[in-house]
């Protein structure tokens, strides 16, 4: 008992506590290794650090319900430059031309439906051929990023719309809109997850498939949703970061599943489904975001953050392998 | 006379060579506890599982009330009041109490929000019912297995059951525990539900059920009112008489003491164990599924940590850490789950014969292919394997010429002791009486053999000595000359004599 109760604890505190210790370790090396005076922990770079971290941190809120359902979503990079391309592509359409600045709700709507169906196809499939999340994901994501390719080839999809640009780089009660977003994502994120019979039938589902079935859960269209919502937020976080940017590059996007994963599992969901919530997901984004800023704020450049973001994942999977041993007498394999 | 709530008649169920259930008829009255009895093997889990839908009877007809019924599933099952309390636990573990119990119920306020509130209210009504210490707000996974069950038979008062089904339910209770079931048990049948009591405790069928049926082999045997029955005479329907035929009668000279247990324990998996098995002697160890063996045998081989007891090779003292430190001593088991532990199905039987000991046959930085062809034929020989050649692949081959592939594995690791996990699992009649000849045979050439096995005939015919288990403990220790079937069944049961030291 004294045992679980302090693997709890660990577990739920220790996103939050390592964030603390990122922050005084990169203020207190940021005093002798830094190359500008100004410090880590000031407020414009916290508010900065925010709005950065909206793009993973909007995706990442979707992959928290999709792995607690069991499953994992790697196409979500290549939705999100399909979703990208359509925003800003349709705003250049002839067929909306004369909408004057009517054209970017449209575009909004565009962009966003089209994450969510292919979202959904992802899951479609997984429901309906029982094929392995990961591989259909795995296949899709190459198939997604083709067709980004197919579009205009290597070069970039450009469209700038002055209105659009201001409405992404407002700022209301100090936080950018990108930040908005990503607040308000994990907030009716964290609704669906506790509080709808969706959210918990997706617990279920991620914690004991059989019983779930054996209750009566249908399993399939819970994971199609899920995936629905994942392909949704894809879009959701390119409409908001390339409402401001107005370029994308077909290579755009790449990697941000991985991005995604790493912030969900340091954030304490697990791996295997069942357990898990997007406060801790919250507490990932951050984390990772803080340790780019950070190493770069020292001086270190991109590669470093690569390899000590590595490190850390495998450490603290590591660590919670070792909290969950139930017992001296467990079978060792 | 009152309608029975469930009926059943002539109820057969084949599998491709096999007649799992053959003409079973019975019937469970309202308020009535009916206990259903057999080996294991009897066909009591393929009753359960055509009942709960998961089968389809080949021949038959279920009655739910006076209306015959196709079950298509578990929940058309549970739609029709029939609900089961299963031997194995399904909960989700991270969720609480309340989540659990209504699993695919939830119910609902607007926005498809869950109603908390109400959700909190109903579980703690049932809970208060069932007077235990726990409320609904608990994860599942903190609760001990005792209080998981009960939050499984919780489950089955939130539906209007008409007939509920327990499957083993007392296997992880404390006594204490088993008085509240018990309690709820008898509620349930003072307000006119019909009970199907599946357990092996004779003590506890002859407390509380008021009929018993019985399975052997698949088939009714009949069923007895409780009040005008013995266990002798229940004992004896299970058993049958065709179990006498077979009994271990060579003898030969045994040789020293080749292992030597004192004391050994692992948590509550098993405690306090001693026994000993000697040169050219075959130990049989019988008892329920979960009675402690197969963790026994784990134990030898390095794969558990014992918490206390010794264990000694030839009368020398020693810890085994690792399969490796096992294999190494003279320690080798060839496993209860044949596809899942013992065999690489995709690989050849040569390579599968030579896995443990690939990283000695080798010819500087390559594989010793030669040597390999040689064990692999040496192996073919001895244990008379039928195979086209080396070159066929194991999930090709007949059960009882996969397993003895694996015996072959670990004789050819030249093992003081061969521990032997069910051996005849899932093996046909004819190769079976095969594997009972090669471990007797094994013996007499001085190897040290343990056997599990669950199958009274089969530990009957091949032991020398036979040691029952019951819940983790040694009940007692019986020669082949001395063991009857009815001493055996009840010493597996709980109510044999006290522990005896082997």
């Amino acid at each position: 008992m004294k045992q679980g109760t302090l693997s709890k604890a660990l577990k739920g505190g220790a996103i939050w506590g390592f964030i603390v210790l990122e922050l005084v370790f990169f203020s207190i090396a940021g005093e002798y290794l830094s190359l500008s005076d100004k410090a880590f922990m000031d407020w414009e770079n916290m508010l900065l650090l925010f709005k950065q971290s909206a793009p993973i941190g909007i995706i990442a809120m979707g992959m928290t319900i999709v792995m607690v359902n069991g499953n994992i979503d790697l196409s979500v990079g290549a939705t999100f430059a399909i979703a990208a391309i359509i925003l800003l592509d349709s705003m250049t359409w002839p067929i909306f031309a004369g909408l004057g600045d009517w054209v970017i709700p449209l575009a909004w709507l565009l962009a966003l439906l089209v994450g969510t169906a292919l979202g959904a196809l992802n899951g479609f499939i997984v429901w309906k051929t029982g094929v392995d999340a990961f591989i259909v994901t795995l296949g899709s994501m190459l198939g997604y990023r083709g067709i980004v390719f197919m579009f205009n080839g290597e070069n970039p999809t450009s469209h700038l719309n002055w209105t659009l640009v201001d409405f992404a780089e407002a700022e209301f009660l100090g936080f950018a809109t990108a930040t908005w977003f990503l607040l308000g994502v994990t907030l009716i994120m964290w609704f669906v997850m506790a509080r709808t019979v969706h959210g918990r039938n997706a617990y279920a589902i991620g914690d004991n498939r059989e019983a779930a079935v054996n209750a009566g859960i249908r399993v399939g269209p819970h994971m199609m949703i899920n995936f629905a919502i994942i392909g949704f937020l894809a879009a959701l976080s390119a409409v908001v970061f390339y409402s401001e940017s107005g370029s994308v590059n077909p290579n755009d996007g790449q990697l941000y599943e991985l991005w995604v994963i790493t912030a969900v599992v340091l954030g304490g969901t697990k791996i295997t489904g069942g357990a898990g919530n997007v406060i801790g997901t919250f507490g990932g984004v951050i984390a990772i975001q803080l340790l780019r800023k950070g190493l770069g704020h020292i001086g270190a450049d991109t590669s470093t953050v690569n390899l000590v973001i590595g490190l850390i994942l495998i450490a603290v999977l590591f660590l919670d392998k070792q909290l969950n041993v139930k017992g001296k007498e467990e079978l060792r394999v | 006379m009152t309608d029975p709530v469930l009926r059943l008649e002539d109820i057969v169920k084949t599998f491709p060579g096999v007649r799992a259930l053959d003409g079973v008829s019975f019937a469970v009255m309202p308020g009535e506890v009916h206990a259903l009895m057999g080996e294991n093997g009897a066909g009591k889990s393929t009753l359960m599982k055509v009942l709960g839908g998961i089968h389809q009877p080949t021949e038959g007809a279920i009655f739910v009330g006076n209306e015959q019924v196709v079950m298509a599933g578990p929940l058309e099952a549970k739609a029709k009041g029939i609900v089961f309390i299963h031997q194995e636990l399904s909960l989700a573990e991270e969720l609480s109490v309340a989540e659990n119990i209504y699993l695919g119920e939830l119910p609902r306020k607007r926005f498809g929000m869950v109603d908390w509130a109400t959700l909190r209210e109903r579980t703690n009504a049932i809970l208060a019912k069932l007077n235990v210490g726990f409320d609904a707000a608990t994860r599942v996974g903190d609760l001990s297995i005792a209080n998981q069950q009960m939050v499984e038979i919780a489950r089955a008062l939130t539906v209007d059951a008409k007939a509920v089904i327990f499957d083993e339910p007392t296997a992880s209770l404390t006594d204490a525990e088993k008085v509240v079931l018990f309690d709820v048990i008898a509620d349930l049948k003072a307000s006119g539900v019909g009970i199907i009591y599946i357990s092996h405790r004779m003590e506890e069928i002859f407390k509380i059920t008021d009929r018993i049926s019985i399975l052997r082999d698949g088939q009714y045997q009949g069923t007895v009112n409780t009040a005008e029955t013995t266990e002798e005479a229940v004992t004896q329907m299970m058993i049958g008489r065709k179990l006498d035929l077979t009994r271990n009668a060579s003898h030969h000279d045994l040789g020293d003491v080749a292992l030597e247990v004192r004391g050994l324990s692992c948590g509550k998996l098993y405690e306090d164990v001693s026994f000993e098995i000697r040169r050219g002697e075959v130990v049989g160890f019988y008892g329920l599924v979960g009675a402690g063996r197969t963790e026994i045998a784990e134990t030898l081989f390095g794969l558990r940590t014992p918490s206390a007891g010794t264990i000694r090779l030839a009368g020398q003292e020693v810890r085994i850490g690792s399969p490796t430190e096992a294999i190494a001593r003279g320690i080798s088991l060839v496993p209860e789950d044949r596809k899942g532990q013992g065999l690489v199905l995709g690989m050849n039987c040569r390579d599968n014969m030579t896995l443990p000991q690939v990283d000695d046959l080798t010819a500087g930085p390559f594989m010793a292919e030669g040597a390999e062809v040689a064990i692999f034929d040496q192996y073919r020989d001895r244990l008379d394997i039928r195979t086209p050649g080396w070159k066929q692949k194991v999930g090709n081959l007949s059960g009882g010429n996969q397993q003895k592939i694996v015996i072959g594995k670990w004789l050819s690791m030249h093992p003081e002791v061969l521990i032997v996990d069910e051996p005849t699992r899932g093996i046909d009649v004819g190769s079976k009486s095969e594997i009972h000849k090669l471990l007797r045979g094994l013996a007499a050439q001085g190897y040290a053999v343990m056997v599990i096995s669950s199958e009274m005939p089969e530990v009957l015919h091949v032991s020398d000595r036979i040691v029952a288990m019951y819940s983790g403990r040694i009940m007692r220790t019986f020669t082949s000359d001395e063991v009857t079937e009815d001493s055996l069944i009840q010493a597996i049961s709980g109510l044999g004599t006290s522990s005896e030291v082997a």
